[in-house]
């Protein structure tokens, strides 16, 4: 063992200071992260809690339900931020500055129009800087107005052709209004979480990067072959198994710094949360045996460094655009949400999202679904290193 | 070569930078002592190595010893089985059959104390470019289980003994060929080994480092170090080896000084007379001598084949001055390792 620390601390110094692993394992990732953060963030108006501009000119009935109830109801999903604007005029200004994201406008009269089942409409006024926040202002007037026409047809069912007194037809609204929640915004289920854009982004690189950055521990088994300085650690009185040991815990001890400093990093730059402590811990050190495996048996079946480096830097990138590591796959509709599986990431992500607002217990099916990555192509990567461990 | 030892236990003390001749500070630095059973001579001994790759036989029954203060040299052409064979000594590769014993242990892959005792500078150059001399030396040196106070010593110690000292700081990325060379074989040093195997240590050397290495090997045999030494260069194996192997398609063909090599394949010294007078005469005279193989008259000169050109030299002169003849200029030629090696193998050794 102490053999394997002498050979993992000299491969760390060697690789910090060439800089590379510094590189990959921590400034790409973070760029990139800063980079999609800083993208995805404009699309959507620059923060994660939409401000969202509503102007009631109309303060009847219909209007009233819409500001009192369901926008509050919308406002508690954490996601939309509601301020009360008194003109239009005003929150057309504040929404072209980018100050409100959206703006949704009741017009006067639109309650009476409502009652008297007559045309009415809502205007929604949008930054064209933040066109997700404005799809998502209209999905909130377009579901209310549903409602609406939903609550218009019960009453006219059951009024069929007879002119009903206005009491009993409010009644009749109260009670098909009653029947169903406002607009409400609802936690997904637990099989498809989503971290919050910061985290996902933070998560996604540093995982996919993390693929990478494991790769110079075991491929220096191939690099010192090939220098010859193989040999002399052959010849010197050690074991085998202390040389492959130094190895793997080169790749793991890499990864371990690697993703350490950006979960700090993220978590104090750009304020992603990764979740319970405990938890993460164990997803990142399952993550990182995984990923060394899968390194470690592409290594031994390379022909030298160079070729290990290139076909590991292909499977890295299938698996990580497979696991979801620059979009949300696990999203997508049919075999693509299922076949991300196959990838060690899609297993991190997923356990950081069961993660959020959960305990440790949450993550272990992804734990355990990453530990049997590591088993079984660790497993035959040992089996294979042996051999690579040879003049 | 014990009493050299001896001689040189009483020359320990600090080494400093001063310029002290390379050989005697290999001396001063290597009479410490040393672990293992030192009144054992026999250092390398190896029998009926073999080796094969799938159908090709690389090293088919290699053996022969080296003791405690001589040079062997293994010459053999470029896939003779010379690397093959020190692998197997080395315990750097599992061998079909044959044995291997170092300091009285016996060698095989996973060999912790036999390889305590060996030291392996192999052909390339085998040191991290990324760490400096002294970050490489310290690293070899811990992992041959010295604790840090000793690893610290002995890296200084070798620091010196390369005249690396002064970059003893700079990545090793950044040393001249000779510089790398030198770190080199001072990392198979650092643990003070009963043998030390050289596989071509020189190669691509510049002709001053080169000096410093055939100084540094004649060193370490002056002091009892036990060194296994393969080269292309047929006048290194001259100058440092007390006998030599000569390896070819696998096998050991030839063995011995330099001397039973030369009188084994039967060739003598060549002597040529640059001389004027009667040269026919006094060739039929030499003819007539015992230890004279061939003699012939040209024109303005007389070729000679003796045994032993260094002793009948004198017996030469007195014989053709009684025939009249006048020499002006005598040329010896005497066989060396590359004529042997030509003889016994039909080839150049860098064929």
């Amino acid at each position: 063992m102490r053999a394997a620390w002498l050979i993992c601390l000299k491969d760390l110094k060697a690789r910090l200071r060439d800089r590379s692993a510094l590189l990959i394992g921590i400034v790409v990732p973070l760029g990139l992260a800063f980079i999609f953060n800083s993208i995805f963030s404009g699309i959507s108006g620059g923060s994660n809690v939409i401000s969202l501009g509503v102007v009631n000119a109309d303060h009847g009935a219909a209007s009233q339900q819409f500001t009192s109830q369901v926008l509050p109801a919308v406002s508690r999903s954490g996601l939309v931020s509601i301020h009360a604007e008194p003109t239009e005029t005003r929150a057309r200004a504040l929404a072209a500055k980018g100050t409100l994201a959206a703006v949704i406008v009741i017009p006067a009269g639109f309650s009476a129009r409502v009652q008297a089942n007559r045309p009415a409409s809502m205007q929604v006024i949008g930054n064209a800087d933040a066109p997700v926040s404005t799809e998502i202002a209209r999905s909130i007037a377009e579901s209310y107005a549903a409602d609406l026409n939903r609550i218009r047809l019960s009453v006219a069912t059951v009024a069929g052709t007879t002119p009903l007194p206005p009491t009993r037809i409010q009644a009749l609204a109260a009670q098909a209004a009653a029947a169903s929640a406002p607009v409400t915004v609802t936690d997904v289920s637990a099989q498809t979480k989503e971290l919050n854009q910061k985290s996902f982004f933070a998560a996604g690189m540093a995982v996919f990067f993390l693929f990478f950055t494991v790769q110079f521990g075991v491929t220096s088994l191939l690099e010192e072959r090939n220098d010859g300085t193989l040999a002399r650690l052959l010849a010197a009185p050690i074991s085998r198994a202390s040389i492959l040991g130094g190895k793997l815990l080169t790749s793991f001890m890499l990864g371990a710094i690697s993703m350490a400093v950006l979960v700090a990093a993220t978590t104090l730059l750009f304020g992603a949360r990764w979740g319970n402590p405990a938890g993460v811990t164990v997803l990142v050190v399952t993550a990182i045996m995984a990923a060394t495996g899968i390194m470690a048996l592409i290594a031994t079946v390379a022909r030298n460094a160079e070729q290990a480096a290139n076909w590991q830097s292909v499977v890295a990138v299938v698996l990580g655009l497979i696991g979801g590591t620059f979009f949300p796959v696990s999203q997508a509709p049919g075999i693509l949400s299922s076949i991300t599986f196959v990838a060690p990431q899609a297993w991190f992500l997923r356990g950081l999202g069961d993660l959020r607002g959960g305990s440790v217990s949450a993550v272990w099916v992804p734990a355990m679904a990453m530990l049997a990555f590591a088993a079984v192509t660790g497993g035959m990567a040992l089996l294979r290193l042996s051999r690579l461990a040879e003049m | 070569m014990r009493m050299t030892r001896q001689r040189m236990a009483s020359c320990t003390g600090p080494l400093t930078r001063e310029k002290v001749p390379l050989q005697r500070l290999i001396l001063v630095w290597w009479a410490h002592p040393v672990d293992g059973n030192m009144a054992d001579r026999r250092v390398l001994e190896c029998h009926g190595l073999r080796r094969s790759f799938g159908k090709i036989a690389a090293v088919d029954g290699v053996g022969f010893h080296i003791d405690s203060g001589e040079t062997y040299g293994l010459l053999g052409p470029n896939g003779a089985g010379k690397t093959t064979t020190i692998s197997m000594i080395a315990g750097l590769l599992e061998r079909d059959a044959g044995e291997v014993t170092v300091a009285g242990e016996p060698m095989t892959t996973r060999s912790v104390r036999a390889k305590s005792a060996l030291g392996y500078v192999p052909q390339e150059l085998a040191i991290y470019p990324d760490l400096s001399g002294r970050e490489n030396l310290m690293f070899f040196a811990r992992l041959y289980g010295m604790p840090t106070a000793q690893a610290k010593s002995r890296t200084d110690e070798a620091l010196a003994l390369t005249g690396l000292a002064d970059r003893a700081g700079d990545q090793t990325k950044q040393y001249s060929g000779g510089m790398k060379r030198r770190l080199n074989i001072g990392i198979g040093l650092l643990h003070r080994p009963r043998l030390l195997i050289l596989d071509e240590p020189t190669a691509g050397v510049d002709p001053q480092s080169r000096n410093a290495i055939l100084q540094s090997v004649e060193g370490l045999s002056s002091a009892g170090m036990a060194v296994l030494y393969t080269t292309h260069y047929m006048e290194e194996a001259e100058r440092l080896c007390d006998r030599v192997g000569i390896i070819d398609h696998g096998k050991l063909i030839a063995e011995g000084t330099r001397a039973e090599l030369v009188s084994m394949v039967g060739e003598g010294d060549q002597v040529r007379l640059s001389a004027t007078g009667n040269l026919a005469g006094a060739a039929t005279d030499l003819a007539a001598r015992p230890w004279v193989r061939k003699a012939e008259a040209l024109d303005g000169s007389m070729d000679l084949v003796v045994e032993n050109a260094r002793s009948e030299l004198p017996a030469i002169l007195t014989d053709v001055a009684a025939s009249g003849v006048t020499v002006r200029s005598v040329e010896v030629a005497e066989p060396d390792l590359e004529a042997v090696f030509l003889h016994l193998t039909g080839r150049a050794l860098r064929d």
